[in-house]
């Protein structure tokens, strides 16, 4: 009789499932036109929250050296006017490190895990209702996410750690002003939260020079493949002139890998600058960053593209910018 | 102990064997160690018996362990610890449910040419051609793919179905996982035998295990001589026959007091359907026991001992003619030889070792390993494979090698494992996005664990890459990364016999970190 039972479900589950999925993809559309109608409407509440117009900071941007991850960060965000410039309370944060590659957190190549738990920690502080985070790993999402130590320090600060590494936590989206990237499939929870905070880490990169601010975007993404096979930099900087865009940019220059990038071989790739930088303007963050690197802004073709489309400020000379040393 | 509680037994402790066997076999998130899937598959008699022979070590000997416990209660290995035999009478109970119980099983003549033949085809073929009989009736090996190919999906299935739901209410602890497709060719076997298996329990209890299955007719020799069985009491038994009708082996005689232990798989139910309890298990006592002789049984015997000695000597002249994968014939893409996964050391030595129980299939975390379908030749079918379109090998991983039943896959310790090429890494210039397109990509030399595959200059500011097939350790991630279609530019050709890379080049870096900010 059992045996039966399951041959009869076994359609039914299959047929029940894809069901959930084209309502869930409709409730999702409809949800998506929704929000666009009603951010509309709202557009004057969100602007003093977004980058549209500048935060109540007296700064474009902030640079510290010389601390540990998270000292700097209590630091940097206190010269911001703290994290309630950027968070309202009750709402909703995505925080985007990059948890990349499955490797220890002494080689650099993802996100330092005390800051991310540090910046978790001030969205709570802030009044955030909860937090998220993910990344579209390259490495096996698991090991990743746990040989990163991300996931542990994250879930120590509070945040809720999230798959993302099957295409139905996906949703499609529309880039109508990309030149080579007119739309992508971005992970539902860039569109269910109400801030994106973006914590990068600057390392050296094999192709396109550099991995900062606006290539840790790849990691909202489904389809990096198309990236890669429809000019790549031209791509990045599309994705730049997608509507939801970074509240802050918290770039972790504490290790940094300065060649064999984006993956690293060993130690030996990592040089310490025990730095960081925080900006509210992605382009300027990755115009900073390649000087860190020691290459010139212009020789990283995104960061000129996404300059000229108005996404930001790569002209550093003409920002505001608040340097520290602890 | 009485001989009544002794179904219970069975059936508590064979429930137990069947529901680790299928965890482990469905375990998709990789949660039960390596450790105890070893401890779980120690006793299963074919991996058993192959690890044996390749490392001629007691601590593989489960087999030696099984064949003494043979000796001494007869086939319980086929009721306690065989998942297949287990399953089978899963299959069984619910088939009863449809059967009127009267009409079940009762005394059949025992399939004695068509056993002892397939025992001996199967001993033949193993020791002269190859291990592929083998891997299609091995039980365990069957269960095996049973489990990892049917069950796991609708595992997942299920997974994904509540993680959905759940994902809904913002809760992620159960994670979408995605199903391995249905491959109707490399499935046919499986399903063929589970159609086969299925059927014939359903119906004729365990008459799969006593007609087909090798292990079985094996260990069935070996129990007729066994110290404990099931016998009669003569003087109490009123010949009411329930014992016969409960045997799921049809192997009792009621009418003579007599029980064909080489069937009997010790499951006990006869003991506890006597209403005179005529039926015990016990120590053989020298009343009971038989002298008939049964020529025809003894000339396969002799038959196949004589095949065991005579014949393993010939295989060795035949060793070049194990079946290695040909050049281009069957291979897809510009492979010369298909990728083994690591701790196989020579593709040779896997194919001769793997019984395609796909354990490692089902453990692997990246989802690299399928199961093969002509990439090892016809013969090979469902041994696993690297397969560099689906997936890559996770650098930091040794999931396969640590939990091999034949030691077809060795184990590596991870540092070892880095440095293991199972096949080089190949440049197509001419598919490269950087050459065809004129467009930065570099995603190949990005995922390169090594740098076996780096960037060098190219037209203007672009980087095109280039390998170093000497660091190279053929994890696939580039040719997997690689986005062309519908060929890649980054492809890895399988090594025939697994080499050593040389460790990657390390060099301090040139760059000092800034004292002031440089901008």
């Amino acid at each position: 009789m059992k045996k039966i039972v399951i041959f009869a479900v076994y359609p039914l589950i299959v047929n029940y499932t894809t069901d959930i999925m084209r309502r869930r993809d409709f409730l999702k559309k409809s949800a998506g036109a929704g929000f666009a109608a009603g951010a509309a409407l709202s557009l004057g509440g969100y602007g003093k929250l977004w980058a549209v117009t500048p935060t109540p900071a007296k700064y474009d941007m902030v640079a510290i050296m010389g601390g540990e991850p998270d000292a700097m960060f209590d630091l940097g965000i206190q010269e911001l006017g703290g994290m309630s410039n950027f968070i309202a309370k009750g709402q909703k944060v995505l925080v985007k490190p990059n948890i990349g590659w499955d490797v220890i957190p002494e080689l650099a190549a993802n996100t330092n895990p005390a800051l991310v738990k540090r910046v978790i920690e001030h969205c709570f502080r802030a009044g955030a209702k909860e937090v998220y985070v993910f990344d579209h790993t390259i490495d096996n999402w698991v090991n990743t996410y746990k040989n990163s130590g991300i996931e542990r320090a994250a879930k120590a600060g509070g945040a809720k750690v999230v798959p993302a590494n099957t295409e139905n936590y996906y949703q499609q989206i529309e880039i109508p002003a990309g030149i080579k990237l007119k739309s992508a499939k971005v992970h539902e929870l860039l569109l269910e939260t109400d801030v994106f905070i973006n914590v990068p880490i600057l390392k050296d990169h094999n192709s396109t020079r550099m991995t900062c601010c606006l290539k840790n975007t790849m990691g909202l993404v489904w389809d990096r493949g198309f990236w890669h096979s429809n000019d790549l930099l031209q791509c990045i900087a599309d994705y730049a002139l997608y509507e939801k865009k970074p509240a802050l940019n918290v770039i972790d220059c504490y290790n940094v890998m300065v060649k064999h990038g984006p993956q690293g071989v060993s130690k030996e790739d990592v040089v310490q600058m025990r730095s960081q930088i925080l900006t509210t303007d992605w382009v300027a963050g990755d115009s900073a960053a390649a000087r860190m690197l020691g290459v010139e802004p212009e020789r990283i073709d995104y960061i000129p593209i996404a300059h000229k489309k108005g996404l930001g400020n790569m002209n550093l000379e003409t920002l505001e910018i608040k340097r520290i040393k602890m | 102990m009485t001989s009544s509680s002794l179904r219970k037994i069975r059936i508590v402790f064979s429930a137990l064997v069947l529901v680790c066997f299928l965890i482990v076999f469905t375990d998709f998130r990789y949660l039960i160690p390596a450790k105890y899937i070893n401890y779980l598959i120690y006793l299963q008699f074919v991996p058993s018996v192959i690890k044996f022979y390749d490392l001629r070590t007691i601590a593989a000997g489960g087999f030696i362990i099984v064949l003494i416990l043979t000796l001494l209660t007869g086939r319980t290995y086929c009721s306690f610890l065989c998942p297949l035999g287990i399953g089978q009478d899963l299959f069984s109970r619910i088939g009863g449910r449809f059967r009127k119980k009267f009409r079940r099983f009762g005394f059949k003549k025992p399939h004695t040419i068509i056993r002892y033949s397939l025992l001996v085809i199967t001993l033949v073929v193993t020791l002269i051609w190859g291990i592929y009989l083998l891997t299609l009736l091995d039980p365990y090996s069957i269960f095996g793919r049973f489990t990892t190919y049917f069950a796991k999906p609708v595992v997942i299935l299920i997974n994904n179905f509540l993680g959905g739901i759940l994902s809904k209410f913002d809760n992620y602890t159960l994670h979408h996982v995605p199903v391995r497709g249905f491959q109707l060719l490399i499935y046919s076997i499986p399903v063929a035998f589970f159609v086969l298996v299925g059927t014939l329990s359903f119906m004729k209890g365990r008459l799969y295990c006593n007609m087909i299955c090798p292990v079985g007719t094996l260990l069935g020799l070996i129990s007729k001589i066994s110290l404990l069985r099931i016998k009669f009491d003569e003087n109490t038994c009123t010949r009411c026959g329930r014992c016969a009708i409960v045997c799921k082996s049809s192997c009792i005689d009621f009418l003579n007091y007599n029980v064909d232990l080489s069937r009997c798989v010790e499951c006990f139910n006869c003991i506890n359907s006597c209403p005179d309890k005529a039926i015990s298990y016990g120590i053989v006592s020298l009343k009971t026991k038989e002298h008939k002789t049964d020529e025809s049984k003894r000339k396969l015997i002799a038959g196949t001992i004589l095949a065991l000695f005579g014949l393993s000597h010939g295989s060795r002249s035949q060793e070049q003619n194990v079946p290695l994968p040909t050049k281009l014939s069957t291979v897809k893409e510009e492979k010369t030889f298909p990728v083994c996964p690591p701790g196989a050391g020579t593709i040779e030595n896997f194919n001769k070792n793997c019984t395609a129980c796909s354990l490692c299939i089902t453990a692997c975390p990246n989802n690299v390993l399928q199961p093969a379908f002509k990439q090892y030749g016809l013969t090979g079918i469902m041994q696993p494979v690297m397969d560099y379109h689906k997936s890559f090998c996770t650098y930091n991983c040794t999931a396969c090698t640590e939990i091999c039943p034949t030691n077809a896959l060795k184990p590596l310790v991870l540092e070892a494992k880095k440095l293991t090429q199972i096949g080089k890494a190949v440049f197509i210039k001419d598919n490269c996005i950087v050459k065809t397109e004129k467009t930065a990509c570099g995603a190949c030399s990005e995922s390169c664990p090594t740098k076996a595959v780096y960037m060098i200059p190219y037209e203007g500011n672009l980087v095109i890459p280039e390998t170093n097939q000497d660091i190279c350790i053929g994890c696939g991630h580039c040719e997997f990364a690689c986005p062309t279609t519908p060929y890649k530019a980054i492809f890895v050709d399988g090594n025939p016999v697994h080499a050593a890379a040389q460790k990657p080049v390390i060099e301090e870096a040139d760059m000092e970190a800034p004292e002031e900010f440089p901008f």
